[in-house]
């Protein structure tokens, strides 16, 4: 009947196929070939799961691979729910804190705070007044408050990624071991595409918490800042690196007066890409309810509104733009510390 | 000189490579630096090495790159791990030294001063110099105090504020030598200390180590490959070959007897006139008349200044206000030719 019969009739195992020929449920392909529009499949198949179970039933269907991701996924749910909640509590405080906090704070204190905030980072005149009339603009189109939801999100991710991340650079940074196994990590959180990390976590987290888009933008966002912690140290002169051994730094010392200091520059320009990072991923996590410019952009591609699309489009690059200005002034403000020639 | 040498290197060897210790017996048996190469893959960095250095000397471990001086130097503070052999320090081991005992060695009796500097970029230049003291965890008004005081010493007062990259290389080298003298260590180690300065200022640092060796009399083994500058600071002088040993001694007499073809050729393009000094050269009082007096320690160059030239002087040596000796005028033109290589 079907095209790989013989290679089971071959092997002898006809009969091992035939013990268990009607477990499989029908599919939309197998409804269409019954309602007799099977062209007969010219040509030779592709020896898939598929093409491989019309012969013989007791191969699996290639559907049967899905589902079985999704039921082992699903048998360690509560387990790992069971460790993960209590862990990743902490990050609902956290962003419903600052959502709070951000919120509240009238505007008329809260700007000045946050020009403050870029003056004592960047100290650059021109950035400064860049981020006032930005914060004066987004106000005068109504969307100060969502926008302020946004920062909120991306200051505590942010500050997580760096707090988190900033560590696990330091130890890739001391054993080879370490870089090699998780570069390969690194590689995939920065390419799976950032839809898919939303997937899992929807079932092991309930869409209303915070934790869930939070646990999704420090994933994503935590990768530059491990990277170029990793390659700032590695990068620390070997001769500086040999004079604080000659003078019998302890590694605690060495870590702290040279290796770090020394690695700042690199730190920081993964702080501003961690920071782009999470602009881009909140934008997207407003589809598991993160709240912010997001949600207005999803309501612009559901409803087809398209002036309020490109309104909180216009506002998330005005964002980006505070956000990369602001962070590389510092960047330049630690290197030009640095090198006064 | 009877007593105990500062430093002691008993048959230190160095090879690099996956396995040296398992290349050792090669070595024993007689294996050189290029058949260890092609056969094992092992690179032979020191051979056999056993120097002694004098407490209050400058030792000068001179070779051409690739030599191992810079390897060698590195072993005293086990910055690298010989493969075989001892080092003592004041008579104790070195390689028996715990981890903290090696810390603790490295911060109260040996400091460093590096070819590149090595210099913490975003410290200040009184940071820097009090970085040994730091690094003890002395309180900082001390620290700054003495490094202060070092700065000052090495000519560098009023620039404590500034960052190492607003000061010139030879100012930065003199950072460099006074955050060793902060430690205020018996031993320094100096890698290639003014390889990277200018001739001038070059000349100017060796001034100054001289200068201050003079005042504090420390052990120091400075590293070069300038056979100038190892004539000029040696009191004690190696010669590296292939990491291994090819001549050691006294400046002056290595100068004047080169132990093998290799060192003749090196000692060859010197300006014997500058480096060598009346005591290598003089004779024994016998002469009744002299053209002048001439101290021990003077070059000849100063001589031939001197006589103008005139070959038919004797002058009487004195050493301080007793004569010691006698310089004839033609044994020092003689002593100006280099012994021709005996291949030539």
């Amino acid at each position: 009947m079907a095209f790989y019969d013989w290679v089971f009739d071959g092997l002898g195992l006809r009969e091992w196929c035939d013990s268990d020929t009607s477990a499989a449920p029908l599919s939309m392909a197998d409804l269409l070939a019954q309602a007799g529009n099977d062209e007969g499949g010219e040509g030779v198949p592709f020896p898939s799961l598929d093409a491989l179970n019309e012969s013989c039933g007791t191969v699996s269907q290639t559907r049967d691979l899905t589902a079985g991701i999704e039921d082992a996924f699903l048998a360690a749910k509560s387990s790992l729910k069971l460790v993960l909640d209590p862990i990743t509590q902490p990050l609902s405080w956290a962003l419903d804190g600052a959502l709070w906090l951000f919120q509240a704070v009238p505007w008329f204190v809260m700007i000045p705070l946050l020009v403050l905030l870029t003056w004592y980072v960047a100290r650059s005149f021109a950035v400064t007044v860049f981020v006032a009339l930005s914060f004066l603009f987004l106000g005068f189109i109504d969307h100060l408050d969502v926008a302020m939801q946004t920062l909120a999100i991306i200051f505590v991710c942010t500050g997580l990624s760096v707090i988190l991340g900033v560590p696990i650079g330091i130890a890739m940074s001391k054993s080879d071991t370490m870089q090699r196994a998780s570069i390969p990590v690194l590689d995939l959180l920065q390419t799976l595409p950032s839809f898919v990390y939303l997937i899992p976590l929807i079932f092991l987290f309930s869409v209303t918490e915070s934790k869930l888009y939070g646990i999704a933008i420090i994933l994503y966002a935590i990768v530059p800042i491990i990277r170029l912690t990793d390659l700032g140290i590695r990068l620390v002169d070997k001769d500086v690196i040999e004079a604080a051994d000659a003078f019998g730094m302890t590694n605690r010392q060495k870590l702290i007066k040279v290796q770090l200091p020394l690695a700042l520059p690199n730190i920081m320009a993964g702080v501003n890409q961690t920071i782009m990072m999470s602009l881009a991923m909140v934008v997207i996590a407003s589809l598991v309810s993160a709240p912010g410019l997001g949600v207005l952009v999803l309501r612009g591609i559901r409803n087809l509104e398209l002036g309020v699309g490109i309104v909180a489009g216009i506002g998330i690059v005005l964002l980006a733009v505070i956000l990369d200005r602001t962070s590389k002034a510092a960047l330049s403000r630690v290197d030009m510390g640095r090198n006064q020639n | 000189m009877t007593q105990e040498p500062k430093v002691r290197l008993r048959g230190v060897y160095k090879i690099f490579g996956s396995e040296p210790e398992s290349m050792m017996p090669h070595v024993h048996g007689g294996m050189g630096k290029e058949e260890l190469l092609a056969e094992h893959k092992h690179v032979l960095g020191l051979q056999d090495i056993n120097v002694d250095m004098q407490a209050g000397e400058i030792t000068v471990v001179m070779g051409l790159s690739g030599s191992g001086k810079s390897t060698l130097i590195r072993h005293l503070n086990r910055l690298i791990e010989p493969t075989a052999g001892e080092i003592l320090i004041d008579g104790d081991d070195v390689m028996k030294q715990s981890e903290s005992g090696l810390r603790a060695l490295r911060q109260e009796r040996m400091s460093m001063v590096f070819q590149k500097f090595a210099l913490l970029p975003h410290r200040t230049v009184l940071q820097n110099a009090a970085m040994s003291l730091n690094v003890r965890g002395m309180d900082v008004q001390t620290q700054e105090k003495e490094a202060a005081k070092w700065l000052d010493r090495v000519g560098l007062g009023g620039y404590e504020n500034r960052y190492p990259s607003q000061l010139s290389g030879g100012m930065q080298q003199r950072v460099g030598i006074a955050r060793a003298l902060t430690a205020n260590t018996d031993i320094m180690l100096m890698d290639e200390a003014f390889s990277a300065l200018d001739p001038l200022i070059r000349t100017d640092m060796q001034n100054l180590l001289l200068e201050l060796q003079a005042e504090l009399q420390k052990t120091i083994i400075f590293i070069t490959h300038d056979l100038d500058e190892a004539l000029k600071l040696a009191d004690h002088l190696v010669i590296l070959k292939d990491g291994a040993v090819v001549q050691q001694g006294e400046p002056q007499g290595i100068l004047l007897n080169p132990a093998d073809p290799y060192i003749e050729d090196f000692v060859s393009d010197i300006n014997r006139a500058r480096v060598l000094r009346v005591k290598s050269v003089m004779g024994a009082l016998s002469a009744k008349k002299f053209s002048g007096d001439v101290q021990l320690t003077d070059n000849l160059e100063s001589l031939i200044a001197l006589s103008e030239g005139d070959t038919s002087n004797i002058y009487r040596v004195l050493d301080g206000e007793t004569p010691v000796g006698q310089l004839d005028m033609r044994d020092l033109v003689k002593a100006l030719v280099p012994r021709i290589s005996s291949a030539a």
